[in-house]
Formats: structure tokens, C-alpha cells, sequence
């Protein structure tokens, strides 16, 4: 019985060995030394990579832009999700229809989704510059992306647009499995609005709630394809997250020991996320 | 029932509509793009509603003419076709026997199953260079097959969580009442349990499918031609490249997204176990 389930079991632990599990082993030997991306002498050069990535400012920059990626867009995507779903919670003419609407950026692909922001914030001909002249909240166009001051926001708005509705829809089904019953008694209790979000709602949407924002959080950390598409990391930087300099690294410069070991502290942190998000599934028993 | 207050009725339907309006206005823009005439889509002030429609450039990207952009896009469409449809035939074919193991057997199985969803969510630079190095030492860069190979590594665990909750749904009495009546493990799936599962199958199905389409990152680094390229990086190439027909990359943006929005239109009733399984890319 036992040995069955595992030969079952074996053709997807075999792949998942040999397409995650040795390439991640191979990444951290790789990042202990100088290989280059197309070959050539390696050399053994213990915890230099690691040493010269923690002692450079720049590497610093590229985190700390990342985390402001994560912050301002899983907390924008959290606000308006939340606030979409209690929306859609709500009766109103046409519900079905703007729910089924939230279905179109989920479903749109990333870089579509990117391409399209691109065009709206193109800096000649682009639909945000026209509309913002044209009501005069703006007097002249401007490059949204070719700024380091504005760039990064940008980015922020066009994945806010494609991942509230995650959140909202995870949320929504949330809170229409709060029973019926408890909220009319809430409500001939006396209870007002706030009273009732609080003691009724909130205890069926802190669970999903929090699986979906950690989710959107391990996803975001990761970023590359919205701002490889966007920007390219650039204008001065301002966009580099730590995927975008990975890539640099490894493909564009062709060091694959000192990517692998920028890599492997990425990893590092993910793999932290990560357990946050098992325990909270264990916890909420989604894994039994 | 309570009456609404009709100030509060009012307040919703307002904000519903500027929902409904945010939610649209982009995509909305893309489609009036993809048929407005250049010149439209290149004045100030801008013109919002085009003078005459103009379908010239579906036309264009959807006929295959000697080095035309509607060859390289149609190769793209077909490549990323291949690839989804073969990750995903691959991922179903280890999944789901791995599922069921799972759902069917308690104990250490379930820290391999662990083990799997922890390790499909770490970013894919942590795999990427020694994947490069063996696709380049194989002489498979650049190939349809290999990159529905290194796909399998996002589809295979998220099919298999997936199914493994569809699985829990059957009851396991079913499958132990054929049992005593001496049926073997294949008839047991054949009769009983795949066709129970069946939905389920085509909803994973098609969530991985979503995924393996969306994918950009090891595309851009595994494909360098027609040969392989997918839509993603083509649709980047046109976006980043020199073409200065805007309305060429919104069409190009319209075609990609027709598959998908459709098999999410059709996958409304399930998104919900798909989006907490992690069915999206950041």
C-alpha cells in the first residue's frame, strides 16, 4: 500500500529533482565561484561573490527598490481589493457583470498587460498625457517611465490594476460565505455597520485575506516580466529590482557565479515568505 | 428584509460604476488602438474616437507573408501553443497519479507534497542559470520541447496541489467498495475516479495552461527565433523594438489576450481554488 502511493508518487518527485531540485543545488555551487555564463577556467572563490554583493550600496538600492515594488503594490492591490469586494458584496444592478469584469486583468497576460501601460504612458501620443492635459491637471506631457521620479509608481499602477481583483475575488467569495443568518440577527441586534464588519465579517475574511496578500506578496517580491517590459529597470536605476539584476548579472554581463550567489540571497528571503505562507495554510488547515 | 436607504443605493451603483469603469477604460483604449489609422493615434489633442475604423492590422499580423510581422507573430502563436499544450499534457500525466497518492495516502507523502509547493514558488532566477548551462550543453536552446520541459517545473506542483483538493472531494468509500469487488488500481481509475474527477482534471488543466501561456521569463531566456519564440517575448520584442505603429503592438496585445480572457470567462465558477492555489505570476 505504502510502496504503491510512493510509485505514484515517483514520476513527479523524479521531475521535480531533476528540474528544481538539481538546478538549485547547481546554483549554489555556481555562486562560490567566477564561472562565467559561456565557459572557460572556474575558480574556487569561497564567500568573495557573496562578500563583494553585500559591500556594494547599489545592491542595497536594487532591495530596497524591490521592496518598495512589494509595499506600494501589494498595499494598494490589498485597499482596493478589500474595498471591491465589500462592493460587490453589495446588491446592485449589474453585479454580475462588474464581477465578471474583474476577470479581464487576471486573465490578460503579464506582458500584454505591460505593453499596454506602455502605450497608455508613451510620453508623445500616450492616453494618460492626453487625458491629464486635456482636464488640466497637467500642463505639458511627460515621460511617466523616462523619470526616476515618477517611473517606479507607474510601474505600481499598471500591477495594482492587473491584481486588485485577486484580492477582491478571493476576498468576495470570503465574505458571501459568512451565513446569512448571522448577519440579520447582527443586524436585529442593533448592531451598526462598524459593529458588524468587525464581530460578523472580519473573522471569515482575516483567513483568505491573509493567504491572498502573502501570496501576492511571494509573487511581487519576485518581479521581473511588468518591468523588464516597462523599463528595463532603468530610467538611472529606479526600477532595478533584485530579479532584474539577477538577470543583469548572469545574461547581460555573462557572470554567472557572482548572479547565482545575488541568486541565492534572493532565495534565501523567499524561502522565508514561503514558510510564513505554509504555515498559514497548515494553520487554517488549506493543507491537511 | 431591511429597506435600502436610496442615498446608499445611490452610492453604490456610483461606486460599482466607477469600477466597472476603471476595470475597462485600458483594455477598452487597447481595442479603439489596435483600429484607429496612425495618424489618430499621433495627434495633439489626441482623438479619442477614431475617424474611421480600420482592421488593417489584424489582417496584417494574421496572414503569413515572407518576412512580414504576421509571420513572426503566427510562428509565436504557434509556438506558444505547443509549449502550453505540451506542458500541460506532461504536468496532468505526473500530477495526477501524484495527487491521488497524495490525497488517498496520510503520512510522509503529504511533506514530499510540502516540499513541492515551497519549491515551485521560489523566483526562477534561483534556476536559471544552471538550466541555461545544461540546455546550452544539450544543444536544446532554443526549442518548443525544452521549454515545455522547464514549464513543467511551475505546472507540475501547481497541478498537483490543485488535484489533490479535487481528489479530497471523492469520496475514497467508492473506490474501496470496488475494491472488495476485486477491481484493479487502473479499472478503479479508468471507471470510477477519473471520470468523478473529470471536471476537476479540465479546470487544472486549463489553469496550467493559463500559466505556461503567461510565462516570459525562461521564454526570454531559452528562445532566440521564430523557431521558439513564444507571444510574450514577441510581444515584448514589438513593444521594446523598433516599430513605431503603436497600433500594431495594441493588436498584437489583443490577439494574445483573446485565449486567455476566454478560458477565464470559463473558468469563473472554479477561479477561486485556481487564484489560492497561486494560479497567477507576478
Amino acid at each position: 500500500m505504502s510502496l504503491r502511493s510512493w510509485l505514484l508518487l515517483a514520476p513527479l518527485l523524479a521531475l521535480m529533482t531533476f528540474i528544481i531540485g538539481w538546478p538549485l543545488a547547481k546554483t549554489v555551487a555556481v555562486s562560490f565561484t567566477d564561472a562565467k555564463l559561456l565557459g572557460g577556467d572556474v575558480h574556487w572563490l569561497g564567500l568573495a561573490n557573496f562578500q563583494r554583493v553585500l559591500a556594494a550600496p547599489a545592491f542595497y538600492e536594487v532591495v530596497w527598490t524591490t521592496i518598495r515594488f512589494v509595499l506600494i503594490s501589494v498595499g494598494a492591490e490589498f485597499l482596493l481589493g478589500l474595498l471591491a469586494a465589500l462592493l460587490l458584496d453589495q446588491k446592485f444592478h449589474g453585479r454580475g457583470i462588474v464581477r465578471a469584469l474583474m476577470i479581464l486583468p487576471w486573465a490578460l497576460p503579464t506582458v500584454v498587460n505591460a505593453t499596454m501601460w506602455r502605450l497608455i504612458y508613451n510620453p508623445d501620443f500616450g492616453a494618460f498625457n492626453a487625458l491629464f492635459t486635456q482636464v488640466g491637471l497637467i500642463d505639458a506631457y511627460r515621460s511617466w517611465l523616462g523619470e526616476p521620479g515618477s517611473a517606479l509608481y507607474a510601474i505600481c499602477l499598471a500591477d495594482v490594476w492587473k491584481n486588485f481583483p485577486l484580492v477582491a475575488l478571493i476576498a468576495l467569495a470570503a465574505l458571501q460565505s459568512v451565513p446569512r443568518e448571522l448577519r440579520a440577527a447582527a443586524v436585529i441586534d442593533g448592531a451598526g455597520p462598524w459593529s458588524r464588519f468587525r464581530a460578523v465579517i472580519l473573522p471569515y475574511l482575516i483567513g483568505p485575506l491573509t493567504v491572498a496578500v502573502v501570496l501576492r506578496i511571494i509573487e511581487a517580491f519576485k518581479v521581473f516580466d511588468i518591468i523588464w517590459v516597462m523599463t528595463r529597470g532603468g530610467p538611472a536605476n529606479s526600477t532595478k529590482t533584485i530579479s532584474i539584476l539577477v538577470y543583469q548579472q548572469a545574461f547581460s554581463f555573462q557572470q554567472a557565479g557572482l548572479g547565482g550567489s545575488i541568486a541565492l540571497i534572493m532565495v534565501l528571503i523567499s524561502a522565508l515568505l514561503i514558510a510564513g505562507y505554509v504555515t498559514i495554510l497548515r494553520k487554517q488547515g488549506e493543507l491537511k | 428584509m431591511e429597506r435600502q436607504n436610496p442615498w446608499l443605493s445611490f452610492f453604490v451603483h456610483l461606486c460599482a460604476l466607477l469600477l466597472a469603469l476603471f476595470l475597462l477604460t485600458p483594455i477598452l483604449w487597447m481595442l479603439i488602438m489596435s483600429v484607429s489609422t496612425t495618424n489618430d493615434l499621433t495627434t495633439i489633442p489626441l482623438r479619442w474616437m477614431p475617424r474611421h475604423i480600420d482592421f488593417h492590422r489584424y489582417v496584417e499580423l494574421l496572414t503569413v507573408a515572407e518576412n512580414s510581422a504576421g509571420e513572426a507573430f503566427l510562428a509565436s502563436m504557434r509556438n506558444s501553443l505547443a509549449v502550453a499544450t505540451m506542458a500541460t499534457l506532461g504536468a496532468l500525466l505526473v500530477a495526477i497519479p501524484g495527487a491521488w497518492s497524495v490525497s488517498r495516502s496520510p503520512g510522509r507523502q503529504r511533506l514530499a507534497l510540502y516540499a513541492v509547493v515551497a519549491t515551485y514558488m521560489l523566483p526562477p532566477v534561483a534556476l536559471v542559470v544552471p538550466l541555461y548551462f545544461a540546455l546550452a550543453a544539450l544543444g536544446a536552446l532554443n526549442s518548443v520541447f525544452s521549454l515545455a520541459v522547464v514549464y513543467l517545473s511551475i505546472l507540475a506542483p501547481f497541478t498537483t496541489w490543485l488535484l489533490k483538493s479535487s481528489f479530497d472531494n471523492i469520496p475514497q468509500e467508492i473506490e474501496l467498495a470496488a475494491m472488495i469487488d476485486g477491481a484493479r488500481l487502473d479499472q478503479i481509475w479508468r471507471r470510477i475516479t477519473l471520470p468523478l474527477a473529470g471536471p476537476a482534471l479540465a479546470t487544472g488543466g486549463l489553469f496550467a495552461f493559463l500559466l505556461a501561456w503567461d510565462e516570459f521569463f525562461y521564454a526570454l531566456l531559452f528562445t532566440a527565433d521564430q523557431r521558439a519564440k513564444t507571444l510574450p517575448v514577441a510581444i515584448a520584442d514589438l513593444a521594446g523594438g523598433r516599430v513605431s505603429d503603436y497600433g500594431l503592438i495594441a493588436t498584437a496585445g489583443v490577439l494574445a489576450a483573446v485565449p486567455p480572457v476566454l478560458i477565464g470567462f470559463f473558468l469563473q465558477k472554479s477561479l477561486i481554488a485556481g487564484l489560492t492555489t497561486g494560479g497567477v505570476k507576478g
